[in-house]
């Protein structure tokens, strides 16, 4: 299933047919079947940011492997691969070292064998293209040909890494292998796959999303042809369940159109008082009046705010968003009566996943077999597992495997969202114009809190961690983080970047505000108070590319802004030029301190996706709950930013050589703040809440 | 129901679903050709792009009793990895996509213009393009490839096959 046989590599999406049974597995990540065939293990499932090629790059690098020879399998989940969530920009910086001493163990092993072959010493053989070769007669073995011995020997437990400086692979631009299968229609999705025996599955999802079902009139539905059945469901989220619909039915559209005509009345409750946005931030805003929990401080603030010749406080804004990954959610479950079960589904943390599902279906792991397909689009909402859930209910209770698809709809109106955030930020300057004091304050629900159940007596650490002087490398003498959790009942998780998204925007745009009223220029100052190396090249860089001392024509403005996140530094300089009441976004440089990284272009290509999302994130319609659901339902009101409103993108690396950093997520967090930062220079208006109108500022 | 007849990349298929199905649904469940891609629904996204008599059309909001006959084309249609389309080598030179589940809408889309202009203008770039969303936000690269499409393709009709 989702082979893409030819000649040319071959990459792998579903891990279904598992390897032949006598094929040797080195370690987790390196299987060689007696053919010669290798087999790359990737741990990371692929949502668009390249995972795929990423981390079998670190693996055969050092394995001594051609990515055209081998074939790419993605992990199933299962303890023996470790951690294997795409989340949080981690993959190449988490698997960085052990993913290449796994194949530098597997290498030495491979080596071994063969000079034991040849009874020549290891000293005299090295690895190559897949090969072992002996130095001074010049012959060679195949990998596997010498798999069998290899496998024998006991894994070395510090091999031998290579030097930066002899990377063949990592670091060097490549064009990704799996790009082929996916301007051809042929990559397999998640919503692609299809098992033998299954039935189509649509959702009916309450508006206002908690409620209970008091009655389901199907009479209508049920004379569609292809419609089986109608039944009462649930929709398992980690902080409540809810109670659902489903249409079960032999093809989708049959399903589709049965969700039309299925009568469903719903008791709401007080749902419609409660679930509103409007409530939410009314609440963050009374918090925002009284102290929060402190997550940290250096120096006294209170003291040096006190003393500040210029106070400023102001409160920053930033709203509920969907991910809406193009590919809806979607799962295939095979809950089977023998108690095991089998699901297909675009998930990116298979691992997690399977913890999930043992603790729904309670049953070991060891029962479940997991498939990950391909992600069209995740962005973090496919780390959370309530569609896969539904799908599990339903075929246990149908008996067959369930193929159930999101509607957009239901994507847009159920969540969970990105959370919407208040910051309340106080600083102070003094009479020389240096910032001398500075307090950032998040309020709003907390994502530990309320998917992972963490006690609220304490300040979000993510948060505070985050925002901390010594990520942000400020070096303010009085700096202070403090968080006030304020919960609500709208389901929230992770979105790109996750809290970046929301306090860059606050920190960025609250800085440069202290530095207007201080009377400075916004990069000079910003240097002036960073000591760190790499934030300054990054700075410096930025300045440097973006021309920022440059006069700009009439009506003109540029705004800057700098965040580190998930271990990168990345700044970024958005222009804009007026344009009738509001401003036209003429052009974005972005600079980002990754670290090592495996491919030059596909740092480029997430950061130019996160200028895209960052803008939309910026200028476009958040999710709101009116009357206890969501104002918007579908991409005619939810908008994204389209192809004719890009800007044109610079993207330039800072080439550090520091341990990688996350590439995914980082260039995202300084956009919208730039881009405020630029409306600023441009027009004089202070941008402190999201979204704001281009075309007319508010 | 009744029998429906498709043309799709040029075979015949007579499938026995309801005509008011969408041609999307047909093409995915019926014809069991999975690269054109359901985002949205209601014809506001463009993943779900087909050409229709050689113009690009929603597939997820147009019935199938409005194309009996009609000769369809889907991404699978256009070009193989094999014998990549034009746009579709433009697509890899660029290196365009990041999950790509919007792509085959956009290179049929791309297909499309630069069949009925051979050498677009950006305005008409973005007015050809402007219909389909990129979550990941490949806009800058696709409008790169659609120009790199729009050098390489060679101008046979325009100069007499020369």
């Amino acid at each position: 299933m989702g082979l893409s046989a030819s000649s040319k590599p071959t990459v792998i999406h579903l891990n279904g047919a598992g390897p032949s049974a006598l094929a040797l597995e080195i370690n987790p990540f390196i299987v060689i079947e007696p053919n010669g065939k290798i087999i790359l293990i990737n741990p990371r499932p692929d949502m668009g940011q390249g995972s795929t090629q990423a981390v079998p790059s670190l693996l055969a690098e050092e394995l001594e492997v051609r990515l055209d020879q081998v074939t790419i399998w993605q992990s199933d989940g299962k303890g023996k691969y470790g951690d294997q969530t795409s989340g949080g920009s981690s993959s190449v910086r988490a698997l960085w070292k052990p993913i290449r001493q796994a194949g530098a163990a597997a290498r030495e092993m491979l080596v071994k064998a063969a000079a034991q072959r040849w009874s020549v010493p290891e000293s005299e053989c090295y690895a190559k293209e897949a090969k072992v070769f002996h130095r001074p007669s010049g012959k060679s073995l195949t990998y596997g040909e010498v798999a069998d011995e290899a496998s024998k020997f006991e894994v070395p437990k510090n091999p031998a890494l290579k030097e930066a400086k002899d990377f063949k692979i990592v670091g060097k631009y490549a064009p990704r292998l799996d790009v082929p299968a996916r301007v051809t229609g042929k990559a397999v999705f998640g919503i692609d796959v299809e098992v033998p025996g299954m039935v189509y599955a649509v959702m009916i999802h309450n508006p206002h999303i908690f409620g209970k079902v008091v009655s389901i009139d199907d009479t209508e539905a049920l004379k569609i042809k292809g419609v089986q059945k109608v039944l009462k469901c649930e929709r398992p989220m980690p902080h409540r369940t809810a109670e659902a619909v489903a249409i079960i039915a032999d093809n989708y559209w049959a399903a589709l159109s049965a969700k039309k005509v299925v009568k469903v009345h719903w008791d709401n409750g007080t749902v419609p008082h409660t679930l509103t946005t409007d409530a939410y931030f009314k609440k963050c805003a009374e918090a925002a009046t009284k102290e929060g929990l402190k997550g940290e401080e250096s120096g006294d603030f209170a003291a040096a705010f006190a003393g500040a010749a210029k106070k400023l406080e102001a409160l920053y804004e930033t709203p509920f968003l969907a991910h809406a990954p193009m590919e809806p959610e979607n799962a295939i479950a095979h809950v089977k009566e023998d108690g095991t079960a089998e699901v297909w589904a675009p998930i990116q943390g298979p691992d997690w996943a399977l913890r999930d599902l043992a603790g729904y279906l309670k049953i070991k792991p060891e029962q479940i077999k997991i498939n990950v397909a391909l992600l069209g689009g995740a962005f973090g909402r496919k780390a959370y597992h309530d569609f896969l859930l539904e799908a599990c209910f339903l075929s246990k209770e149908v008996k067959k495997p369930v193929k159930l698809v999101w509607t957009r709809e239901d994507d847009i109106t159920q969540g969970p969202y990105r959370p919407g955030m208040m910051a309340r930020m106080q600083g102070g300057v003094d009479e020389k114009g240096n910032i001398v004091a500075y307090h950032h304050h998040p309020i709003g629900e907390s994502i530990q809190f309320q998917v992972f159940k963490a006690p609220n007596d304490k300040p979000d650490d993510w948060i505070c961690g985050e925002l901390s002087q010594k990520e942000q490398k400020y070096t303010i003498p009085a700096f202070k983080v403090s968080f006030t959790h304020v919960d609500t009942e709208i389901p929230i998780v992770w979105w790109r970047s996750v809290y970046a998204s929301n306090f860059g925007f606050s920190q960025e745009g609250f800085l440069d505000e202290l530095i207007h009223s201080a009377g400075k220029d916004p990069l000079k100052a910003r240097l002036e108070m960073i000591t760190d190396e790499r934030f300054k090249k990054v700075l410096e860089t930025l300045g440097e590319k973006a021309k920022w001392g440059e006069k700009l024509p009439a009506g003109h403005g540029k705004g800057i802004a700098v965040f580190k996140s998930f271990g990168s530094i990345s700044a970024c300089c958005i222009t804009v030029a007026k344009h009738g009441a509001g401003v036209k976004v003429e052009k974005v440089v972005s600079v980002i301190d990754c670290g090592h990284y495996v491919n030059p272009d596909n740092v480029k290509a997430q950061t130019e996706g996160n200028i895209v999302m960052g803008i939309t994130a910026a200028v476009k319609k958040g999710v709101t709950f009116t009357h206890g659901q969501a104002d918007h339902t579908n991409f005619h009101q939810y908008h994204v930013m389209r192809f004719n409103e890009m800007p044109a993108v610079e993207i330039h690396i800072v080439e550090s050589g520091a341990e990688p950093g996350g590439v995914g997520e980082p260039g995202l967090p300084p956009i919208a703040p730039a881009l405020a930062n630029a409306v600023f220079a441009a027009t004089g208006k202070r941008i402190r809440k999201l979204p704001f109108d281009l075309n007319t500022l508010a | 129901m009744a029998a429906i007849s498709l043309n799709v990349n040029g075979k015949n298929f007579s499938l026995d679903i309801d005509p008011k199905m969408p041609l999307l649904w047909a093409i995915r469940d019926f014809v069991g050709l999975k690269g054109t891609k359901f985002g949205c629904g209601i014809a506001q996204c463009g993943a779900c792009t087909v050409h229709l008599e050689g113009k690009p059309t929603r597939s997820c909001v147009l019935p199938v009793q409005a194309v009996i006959g009609k000769k369809i084309t889907t991404i699978e249609g256009l070009g193989t990895e094999e014998n990549l389309h034009p746009v579709q080598q433009a697509w890899i030179e660029e290196q365009v996509p990041q999950c790509g589940y919007c792509q085959s809408g956009q290179i049929m889309a791309a297909s499309a213009l630069l069949k009925e202009k051979a050498n677009p203008t950006d305005a008409d770039i973005d007015s050809a393009m402007r219909g389909h969303i990129c979550r990941c936000g490949t806009y800058d690269r696709i409008r790169k490839a659609i120009k790199r499409a729009a050098k390489d393709t060679p101008k046979t009709g325009v100069t007499g096959g020369k």
